[in-house]
């Protein structure tokens, strides 16, 4: 359902690419506006992700990219919409200061990878950097930069859930083994 | 060591004597709620999951309330599938047409929020039904399609904040200003993955529609929910709607709290929160010099018949000024209804206003008032991001509904002192 490794890198919940900046609060009004949440197709959404900051950003985004911003990523409607023009759109993982409640859950539970990284780590990367992120050890490394990073090593179910590709496949199994038993 | 509200129904839905913040938990859900938006892409999800049916039919709540009534042939499909769904599925509480109404302010009227319950609902202002003594959250559309299917969810359990208000409100600051006030000290994510407890003689003396008024914005706060302890006022309102007996809890006297807050509120004026966030806010008295373009008056946070009251109390006998577009809308059928008995509509008429159908619309710039690049409005609703409402360049001043009725006679941000 969901290619979790990265464009270069060969093990799952690595990833490998250029960044895109963006700041604090975040909300999902500016990463997809309500006027296009009159469909469910991840492909149109894409091509209008992050439309309310940068309405240039869907066509200048390649796949394999990541987002780094600042605190509170998400914040704002419950729309899953969000999280889905992101992956739809190419990018590999979100990595921010941290993520609204909503926002969190959405873009695991649709396995769009994302982790929370050191105040510094977010402060210094700039557009256009190269960065390598593995989430399972937690490291951060700013290629561009030559600076690495320790960020919060993503739990266990939350890896189980990425891996699996998001929430409904664990849903699947879990029908399949109430109705077994 | 004692329990909070919260705590006590995520320890009784989780089976468990006793519940502590950081614990991740599953619980089960006593209602979970979709929309016209969120419901589409839930209903997806559900099939995918492989099941046929919703865990139960009485518990699984449908509403047609943002797009509506439809604004174009994609929103037209999108409530058809949510249609088609509800019908197959048996859903006892389907709402659409002239049926429906804004969801957090119809489902309380429909008697569907009980006391002490879990609901789960896929669209932020789900916490709305706090203002119940109830433990209600937003998720996205899988989390909720998941709850489609195994009536549960897994929750981490979330620290409590608590907000104690003092003293007697002034004249003109409502509950909104509470909750603006509230926001402005913690910040857009001040109580991020937190519960936000609200107590103190002024919440005493708060009706049920400034409850919810308050309980609606505390995801603006970021916090996962907001509640109350459930007073006479609660079963005054729930009386003959309730659809069963519920579970009033209150916090015990040695629960453990992340911290206490306190405000006087005596001293407090109308406030409102200036773009682009809501935690921008600032007394209107350091605003008024701003002209508006639009006002609307509606929505989940002030759409009730005491904010159309309070909107009406200032409108009596005056015009909108030249140039300014009012909006009022009420938001549900019975809102609508009472404005109609009231006389109310026949004077927000006479204002000058345009009265339009149930609906969230204009409110996250759906439809019915959306704003051109540059305008400015005042906006009795609960977001002001960039372009929430309409052009990426448009402008959003969030404040309570008699302040919004005032800007709308000034043509510019103002008290009702100004006109009456």
């Amino acid at each position: 359902m969901v290619d979790t490794h990265s464009a270069h890198g060969t093990a799952p919940l690595q990833f490998n690419g250029r960044v895109w900046k963006f700041g604090s609060h975040i909300d999902t009004d500016v990463i997809i506006p309500a006027r296009y949440l009159t469909t469910t197709d991840p492909s149109e959404l894409a091509r209008h992700c992050m439309e309310g900051i940068d309405p240039e950003f869907s066509r200048k985004c390649a796949p394999g990219d990541l987002i780094i911003a600042g605190p509170n990523f998400g914040c704002g409607s419950s729309r899953e919409h969000a999280p889905i023009a992101i992956r739809a759109a190419g990018i590999s993982c979100v990595i921010a200061r941290n993520f609204a409640r909503i926002f969190y859950r959405n873009a695991l539970n649709i396995g769009l990878p994302i982790v929370e990284a050191p105040e510094e780590a977010i402060e210094t990367a700039e557009e256009g950097d190269v960065v390598f992120m593995d989430l399972v050890k937690g490291v951060l490394m700013n290629l561009t930069k030559g600076t690495s990073y320790h960020t919060m090593p993503i739990p266990d179910f939350m890896q189980k859930l990425l891996e699996s590709g998001g929430l409904i496949p664990y849903v699947r199994t879990r029908c399949r083994t109430d109705t077994q038993h | 060591m004692g329990m909070t509200i919260t705590e006590k129904i995520l320890a009784g839905h989780s089976g468990q004597e006793s519940v502590a913040p950081g614990q991740v938990i599953q619980v089960r859900v006593d209602l979970a709620l979709a929309n016209d938006i969120t419901g589409p892409l839930a209903i997806e999800r559900f099939y995918e999951t492989g099941a046929t049916r919703v865990f139960a039919p009485e518990k699984v709540v449908l509403v047609a309330d943002h797009f509506t009534p439809n604004k174009d042939v994609e929103s037209a499909n999108q409530c058809k599938r949510v249609r088609a769904f509800a019908e197959e599925q048996g859903l006892l509480y389907f709402f659409e047409g002239g049926d429906a109404g804004v969801e957090h302010a119809l489902l309380p009227e429909q008697g569907l929020i009980i006391p002490g319950d879990v609901i789960v609902g896929a669209d932020s202002h789900t916490c709305t039904y706090g203002a119940f003594g109830a433990f209600a959250t937003g998720v996205g559309s899988t989390d909720l399609a998941a709850v489609m299917v195994l009536g549960e969810l897994w929750l981490r359990v979330p620290e409590t904040i608590r907000l104690v208000f003092h003293g007697r409100l002034p004249p003109w600051v409502e509950a909104k200003d509470l909750i603006l006030c509230a926001i402005r000290d913690l910040g857009v994510d001040g109580a991020r993955y937190c519960t936000l407890e609200f107590s103190g003689n002024t919440i005493e003396a708060l009706g049920m529609a400034g409850r919810m008024t308050m309980a609606n914005m505390a995801v603006e706060a970021g916090a996962k929910n907001g509640i109350f302890e459930v007073v006479p006022s609660t079963e005054e309102y729930s009386r003959g709607r309730q659809k069963r007996e519920g579970v009033c809890y209150s916090s015990d006297l040695d629960a453990s709290y992340r911290e206490t807050r306190h405000y006087e509120v005596s001293a407090l004026t109308p406030l409102v929160a200036l773009p682009y966030s809501p935690d921008n806010v600032k007394s209107i008295y350091e605003v008024t010099q701003t002209p508006i373009d639009q006002v609307f008056i509606g929505s989940c946070t002030n759409g009730r018949i005491e904010d159309l009251r309070s909107a009406a109390s200032v409108l009596k006998g005056r015009r909108v000024a030249q140039g300014v577009r009012l909006i009022v809308i009420p938001a549900t059928p019975e809102c609508y209804r009472m404005a109609l008995k009231e006389g109310l509509l026949e004077l927000f008429l006479d204002a000058g206003a345009i009265i339009g159908p149930p609906t969230c619309g204009p409110c996250l710039g759906g439809h019915l008032g959306i704003l051109a690049d540059g305008e400015r409005a005042v906006s009795t609703t609960n977001r002001n991001f960039p372009g929430r409402m309409g052009g990426a360049l448009s402008e959003v001043y969030l404040t309570n509904p008699a302040v919004a009725a005032a800007s709308a006679i000034l043509g510019r941000i103002g008290g009702p002192e100004e006109v009456l």
